[in-house]
């Protein structure tokens, strides 16, 4: 069994990389997916704190590399999603700590544990985001509607495709009220610029930081409303073809419907 | 379930879990982070067991782990021997016996301070000898460091 | 006359000229502020009558240029520079709107392993010869693009959001500063009604974990958004808090604020319904 190997990039940092593997991967796996989470970003690990199990962590990706431990050993299986688990970076090395060919060794290896792995790979162009992309087959980018995160995204998207990897797009951190009053671009704007698929559309939502604050990703709870998103990129990923959602922004219509979901 | 009673009831700022939160987490972050200083615990703490029980240093290991609400320290030290063969619990010192009353100025002068000279100076020699401690060995003032190597572990008690 | 990298002339031998300051305006963790910091606090100091310029460090990413609103002027780049291909008059970019600012733009189609970093420090200290401030802005993370722009700077800020891994990765990066450069903090994306709410962290939580002296707080707000749309740095809006905020940070940078910084507070009910201008 083969997984599918899904790197999340975007070159700005900030923009919801970690939140997106995060809750992505929990919505994958409350579909019932087998789902290994793969935190890149040696030296700054983060998406143990986000899901909340930075206090369980024994192993890390670079002691498997060196062969100090087993691959499972090192597995963090999440206690509420029972087929969620998360191979944390370490913390006290830096990047050239693992090389790109070591990288996509322990990713093939996961693929054959589980049904998506999905690769947090950290900001910026160098070795880091070379190494996340090592084990990848396909690329989720991740930007903002802003003008720096689409200008790192667009960067991006061309390593991408030299190196032939697909890719589709998240927008993330949307405010309807800002495209509204023309202080933000809008969703076709973005795509248009970027001639990127696009996979998903999340919009602001301050809960987020209240989820990371605690350590349990928003999909856990099935009443917020970022849940409905993820879930329907989950299964937008897993090849349905799903509508956007309408955001209406209360007090307009026509113009204020922007494509969000 | 009991996750979900928590929620309901005790349910805490969120920011206030996340201070907690980083506080251990960059505890433990520190730790890891200062390899050297890691080293010079590990070693200054050897030394200190050692003065009890004999490592072997080469077996030791210090780590430390994030548990719930702390970090905590774990340190695996193989024990192999005592310092000392140790003896049994000495008894108490006894202070010889005190002296007999001095003999009232005296009706018999000659044979009083006859009695009085055969006895033994009042003053307790601390390390006074056999008539303090019964049955034990002549009790050494020095601690010997360490004994003639030989098989590991105890005489028989 | 091409300039190359001037020779560093070693302090002993030198006559005791005023050098300016180079300060590199950091955080670990992207995404967080830095280089709407850098252009705000180099626009409000150039705005006090200083002679300042803002290095982009980012190679690859660049992004001060466009949040300046220079984009269009930027003809020569860093790595032109330190190549020799360029004079730094050639790729320093006046302001539009304050003369005492000048930008040097990163490479944008280069990578950070091209910068050498002994000539990078070479190009701070021959900046710090003709300008009062050297600001530069770091790329996130702490891999090659970070250690290139540290070094040359021996003052730091850190610019921190009250979230976890922002937190996080600043503390890492106070670790990996050392001891030899004074790191002040800037606290940045404040929501104080989520702060009253419990959900998020307060300035006095994110200072309670990194110990360092603060040098002002932003509040969350829109109007950043709008200015780094147009390209128009908000530090040099008067009708803006959020400006005024800098304006304090750059006071308290030069010496000439000795307040406290003020931490924002939560909108009023009327504020908020009438949108008052943040």
């Amino acid at each position: 069994m083969s997984a599918r190997r899904i790197v999340l990039t975007s070159g700005k940092g900030g923009v919801g990389k970690t939140t997106t593997t995060a809750n992505l991967g929990a919505a994958l796996a409350k579909r019932g997916h087998k789902v290994v989470l793969v935190d890149a970003d040696i030296g700054l690990r983060n998406l143990d704190l986000v899901l909340g199990v930075e206090k369980r962590i024994v192993f890390d990706l670079v002691e498997v590399v060196e062969g100090r431990c087993q691959l499972r050993q090192a597995l963090i299986k999440d206690k509420r999603l029972e087929s969620l688990s998360i191979l944390p970076a370490a913390q006290t090395r830096d990047k050239t700590a693992i090389t790109e060919l070591q990288m996509a060794d322990v990713v093939t290896q996961l693929g054959e544990l589980c049904d998506f792995v999905l690769i947090d790979c950290p900001a910026g162009i160098e070795h880091g985001f070379r190494n996340a992309i090592a084990g990848a087959a396909e690329a989720i980018v991740v930007t903002t509607p802003e003008v720096s995160a689409i200008r790192d995204a667009d960067r991006v998207i061309g390593k991408l495709r030299e190196r032939g990897l697909p890719l589709r797009l998240i927008v993330n951190r949307l405010r309807p009220e800002l495209v509204r009053s023309g202080d933000m671009l809008s969703v076709d704007d973005v795509t248009d610029i970027l001639s990127a698929e696009l996979l998903g559309i999340v919009p602001d939502d301050e809960e987020v930081i209240d989820t990371t604050n605690r350590g349990e990703p928003i999909v856990l709870q099935p009443e917020a409303r970022l849940s409905g998103i993820y879930d329907k990129i989950a299964r937008r990923l897993e090849g349905e073809v799903v509508p956007f959602t309408q955001f209406a922004v209360p007090g307009f219509l026509g113009r204020l419907f922007r494509k969000a979901g | 379930m009991f996750e979900f009673v928590q929620r309901f009831f005790g349910k805490q700022p969120s920011s206030a879990m996340a201070k907690e939160r980083l506080r251990l987490v960059l505890l433990s972050d520190h730790l890891s982070l200062a390899p050297e200083v890691v080293e010079s615990l590990k070693r200054d703490l050897l030394e200190v067991i050692s003065r009890y029980v004999e490592v072997d240093p080469s077996s030791c290991d210090v780590s430390f782990e994030q548990q719930d609400k702390q970090v905590a320290m774990l340190a695996n030290i193989p024990i192999v021997a005592m310092r000392n063969r140790p003896t049994p619990p000495a008894a108490p010192p006894t202070t010889p016996a005190p002296p007999p009353p001095e003999p009232p100025p005296s009706l018999d002068p000659a044979g009083a301070s006859a009695a009085v000279a055969d006895e033994p100076e009042p003053e307790a020699v601390p390390d006074a000898p056999a008539a303090a401690a019964p049955g034990a060995a002549a009790p050494k003032r020095k601690r010997r460091r360490k004994r003639a190597s030989g098989a590991p572990g105890f005489s028989a008690i | 006359m091409r300039e190359a990298v001037p020779e560093v002339q070693p302090a002993a031998d030198a006559a005791p000229k005023k050098r300016g300051r180079a300060i590199v305006v950091t955080s670990g963790k992207g995404g967080v502020g830095k280089t709407t910091t850098t252009a705000n606090l180099g626009a409000a100091l150039a705005a006090t009558g200083a002679t300042v310029v803002l290095v982009d460090a980012d190679v690859g990413l660049r992004n001060l240029d466009i949040v300046l609103g220079l984009e269009a002027r930027v003809r020569h780049h860093v790595l032109d520079v330190l190549e020799g291909n360029a004079t730094l008059d050639d790729a320093l970019v006046t302001d539009k709107r304050v003369s005492t600012l000048r930008l040097l733009a990163a490479a944008q189609t280069r990578e950070k392993d091209d910068v050498d970093t002994s000539a990078f420090r070479d190009l701070i200290d021959s900046l710090r010869e003709r300008f009062d401030y050297v600001l530069i802005d770091c790329p996130a993370g702490i891999e090659k693009g970070f250690a290139n722009a540290i070094v040359g700077a021996d003052e730091a800020i850190i610019v921190c959001t009250p979230e976890v891994s922002a937190v996080r990765d600043a503390d890492r990066v106070v670790g990996l500063l050392g001891e030899g450069r004074q790191i002040k903090l800037i606290v940045n994306r404040l929501r104080p009604a989520l702060v009253r709410r419990g959900k998020m962290l307060s300035v006095q939580d994110v200072n309670a974990i990194l110990r360092l002296p603060l040098l002002g707080v932003i509040a969350d707000a829109p109007d950043v958004i709008v200015s780094t749309n147009k390209g128009e740095p908000v530090a040099l809006d008067q009708t803006s808090s959020i400006g005024a905020a800098y304006r304090a940070i750059a006071g308290r940078v030069t010496g000439t604020d000795t307040s406290e910084p003020e931490i924002p507070r939560e909108k009023s009910f009327f504020e908020k319904l009438f949108g008052s201008r943040s």
